[in-house]
């Protein structure tokens, strides 16, 4: 993974840019000492680490713009940062940049509930979002395994998903408006309490630009009322292709579970040694959550048994009470610190269409052999995004490079049985080098010219998302 | 001009000599100045997977045609798009495309999006006539910037589509609607935010002048059963409700509210107006005409004097206003954007469409 070479001039300039930004910024919120900068030196994919030249953490979007407009006039890139949680390298700096970090604004503007709206700023974490309204019943829907850590504006600006998006969609299906700071230190008010843009739909390419775009402060977020109640079911299969047609059926059949996770074998054995959450030792596991009312749940389940047992399972387990449910989830939830445990790992996250599953999966089976690295696969079966965690030793020399090659094999299977890179994740530097395989030049041209409207001098985030020979021409270095 | 395939259209936009009016079915919106465009030449359906609820089609395929041809599987297109070709007495057949680049959304946007939530993928000529694409099939997908959003309500003006992909939905096995009479507009938002904000799932909540206050739910048979009872106990105190549970009669209710039925043929503009729920009955009461509202409150549908400026009488509530039918040399069918916003959207168009061919004026 490169990363381009910094800018000198930015470099040298360090304690006139540091100076600048704490004449518009409380002495406290401007960080320039080498030692605490350390702890912004790399998000979640920790394998790649860079200080910044400066990190700010404003308490306003008045500072923020302030901040912008300082880094603006002197020319400085800026990495946005919600809460550093980023598995694609989304917020990791560059030498010559100043991470913008907005954990400090975390406050509940409005709460709604006859217009079912939430406003928030957007340091606050994912799920004290939910924590300000479960009370009175409600929730906000997108729930990334990371919500307790991860920030709203880091949700918005990889549009996060989660093990709930097969019902209620993914961010940017319950975005409504935000407030916006360009570069340039324009504060823009996008969207808002009322649904769908009047002309262009800005919001819409807002979400998901990885913080390339803007630097968002405040959001509005669609909540709902919570459901009744939610009940899981486990069924074991002997076969990974058995419980991918099984998947098929039950959607076809009209049942819209609100989850449906997949497991195979290395990933249960893994997960079962660490959890010890009694999984049957079988090649293929499914996790199907459905919600309602214990009638309608019920229904449900009994309609999902129903097709399940036209397809064999080895095991289905009903949950009957909050216990099993918790102990059914247990080994599902665990699977990423299971496999944590006995190996690095590095975790993908590309989309298939359910149908190619399992020509996916005894591909990868094939690609885990030559490679002589173990793969294990953890996913969102009912939209076909893929986590496949490819075990390694990082401490061997060659390994991690062997791993990401690999990596950019599985992926690049993903784009060509019809999927995407990334299905949640983002592209960040991880992917960032592997876009010309989903897209043409044409394609990410079109991506470009609309950061050139946004930031015209790619200041912000600017070496992420596009292939660094793609975007060359426009960040000038 | 109707070509044949994404190439010809190409070619056809790369040497236009000036403004082009792009169109599918010319159902919608208002219809720009420039030689004619129409897509009805890239038609027909790509991919349709049903055990994955995706379907990708040509962008000129007649939307009656797709729903057809879901409808035999089973599913549809989640986001319950309007045909606005009788409000707007418009002879033609809507198309896929048209739906795409209105964003049209009706009654069910309210619990499963709108038509950019269900949208997946799309490919598209720029104006520079080069072939973009953007998103896939799959339902999940952050890799790169989503122009599949800023492609939808675009109005063509960014480029001719001429493919989209979408997720669908499976059609429920059962569907109620409640309908309470004869409540006020302030009342029947009051009813409607409290069914939308209860657990059951509630997918469409709109006041229909004359017939009443209509809330519907869809799903398994004893759920809807279920759902039903204990609507009908939270809204008690909004009236008596009479549940309408013959699928074909509740959808004719439905299609008159999304279509804009009760103002086909009358007299007058049709504005479309959307704010937060709690400002409909703010927005009825300023108008003062007769209107029908949607999406719990959120969307009014407004029958207003021709010519005369509806957006005027709604100063100060947030939201946005589109004259849908009628005309007016001085009043703009599309709201005017606070210069920052409108900045962008300029910069954006000059982007995709430099010479400014596409649909200029619209959108």
């Amino acid at each position: 993974m490169q990363m381009p070479a910094p800018d000198a001039r930015t470099l040298g300039r360090k304690p006139a840019i540091v100076a600048r930004l704490r004449e518009v910024l409380p002495a406290d919120a401007v960080i320039d000492d080498p030692v605490e900068l350390r702890a912004y030196e790399c998000d979640a994919l920790a394998a790649y680490r860079c200080p910044p030249l400066a990190a700010i953490l404003p308490r306003s979007t008045a500072e923020v713009a302030a901040a912008l407009k300082v880094c603006h006039a002197e020319g400085v890139k800026v990495v946005p940062r919600g809460a550093g949680t980023s598995l694609a390298g989304g917020a990791m700096p560059s030498e010559d940049s100043v991470i913008l970090g907005i954990a400090r604004m975390t406050r509940v503007l409005e709460v709604d509930y006859a217009d079912r709206i939430i406003r928030v700023e957007a340091g606050r974490t994912n799920l004290s979002v939910t924590g300000a309204i479960e009370s009175d019943g409600f929730f906000y829907a997108p729930d990334p395994s990371s919500q307790l850590a991860c920030a709203i504006a880091g949700n918005i600006a990889m549009n996060s998903g989660g093990a709930h998006c097969l019902k209620y969609g993914v961010t940017t299906n319950n975005l409504l408006g935000v407030t916006l700071v360009t570069m340039a230190g324009e504060v823009l008010e996008i969207g808002g309490a009322h649904l769908d843009a009047p002309g262009l739909d800005l919001l819409g390419v807002i979400c998901g630009s990885e913080g390339q775009l803007g630097v968002v402060t405040e959001a509005t977020l669609r909540i709902l009322a919570k459901p009744e109640g939610a009940r899981p079911v486990l069924i074991g299969f002997d076969s990974s292709e058995v419980a991918g047609a099984c998947v098929a059926d039950i959607i076809r059949a009209g049942v819209l579970p609100v989850a449906i996770e997949f497991m195979d074998r290395p990933c249960i054995r893994a997960t079962e040694d660490f959890a010890h959450a009694g999984y049957p030792d079988c090649e293929a596991l499914l996790i199907i959550e459905v919600e309602g009312s214990p009638a309608e749940i019920d229904e449900q389940l009994g309609l999902i048994r129903t097709i399940a047992e036209r397809h064999s399972p080895v095991e289905f387990r009903e949950s009957r009470s909050e216990e099993e449910s918790k102990r059914i989830w247990l080994g599902r939830k665990s699977a990423f610190g299971a496999m944590g445990q006995i190996n690095d790992y590095m975790c993908l996250d590309g989309t298939i269409p359910v149908s190619a599953l399992p020509q996916v999966l005894r591909r990868i089976g094939e690609l885990s052999a030559e490679y002589g690295l173990e793969v294990a696969n953890v996913f969102h079966a009912g939209d076909g995004n893929m986590h496949p965690l490819i075990l390694y030793h990082a401490n061997t020399p060659g390994q991690l490079e062997l791993c990401e090659k690999l990596g950019a094999e599985i992926l690049t299977l993903c784009v060509e049985v019809g999927g995407c890179l990334t299905g949640e994740h983002g592209v960040g530097i991880e992917k960032r080098d592997l876009m010309t395989v989903q897209f043409t030049p044409a394609d990410l041209e079109a991506q470009m010219r609309v950061k050139d409207v946004f930031d015209p001098a790619w200041l912000l985030n600017p070496a992420k998302v596009f292939p660094l020979a793609a975007s060359a021409g426009r960040r000038g270095n | 001009m109707r070509p044949t395939s994404e190439d010809d259209l190409a070619a056809l936009v790369r040497s236009a000599p000036g403004p082009l009016r792009v169109q599918g079915g010319g159902t919608r919106g208002p219809l720009a100045e420039g030689d004619l465009l129409e897509t009805g030449g890239l038609s027909g359906i790509v991919l349709y997977e049903p055990a994955a609820l995706t379907l990708v089609v040509r962008a000129g395929t007649p939307l009656a045609e797709v729903q057809a041809a879901l409808a035999a599987e089973g599913q549809r297109l989640p986001f319950e798009p309007g045909e606005m070709g009788g409000l707007l007495a418009r002879p033609g057949a809507s198309t896929i495309g048209g739906v795409v680049a209105t964003n049209a959304s009706g009654p069910r946007r309210v619990q499963a999006g709108a038509c950019r939530d269900s949208l997946i993928g799309v490919r598209f000529v720029d104006g520079r006539g080069t072939v973009v694409k953007n998103g896939g099939r799959v339902m999940k997908n952050v890799t790169g910037y989503d122009l599949v959003k800023l492609l939808a309500g675009s109005h063509g003006t960014l480029g001719v589509l001429t493919e989209v992909a979408f997720k669908l939905q499976p059609i429920p096995p059962a569907t109620a609607t409640l309908i309470l009479p004869d409540l006020t507009p302030a009342r029947a938002v009051a009813a409607m935010s409290a069914a939308l904000g209860s657990p059951f799932d509630v997918t469409g909540a709109a006041h229909l002048p004359g017939t009443g206050t209509l809330i519907r739910l869809e799903g398994l048979a004893a759920s809807i059963a279920y759902r039903v009872d204990r609507l009908l106990v939270a809204l008690a105190p909004f009236g008596q409700a009479v549940v309408e549970r013959d699928p074909a009669a509740a959808a004719a209710l439905w299609q008159s509210v999304r279509d804009g039925a009760p103002f086909q043929g009358r007299e007058g503009d049709v504005w479309r107006i959307s704010v937060r729920p709690s400002d409909g009955p703010e927005v009825a009461a300023r108008l003062g005409g007769e209107v029908v509202m949607d999406w719990g409150g959120g969307l009014i549908w407004a029958l207003y004097p021709a010519g005369m400026d509806a957006r005027a009488q709604l100063a100060g509530i947030a939201g946005h206003a589109t004259r849908v039918r009628g005309a007016s040399p001085d009043i703009p069918a599309f709201p005017p954007e606070p210069a920052p916003v409108a900045a962008l959207t300029a910069a954006l168009r000059a982007q995709f469409d430099p010479r400014g061919i596409l649909n200029a004026g619209r959108g």
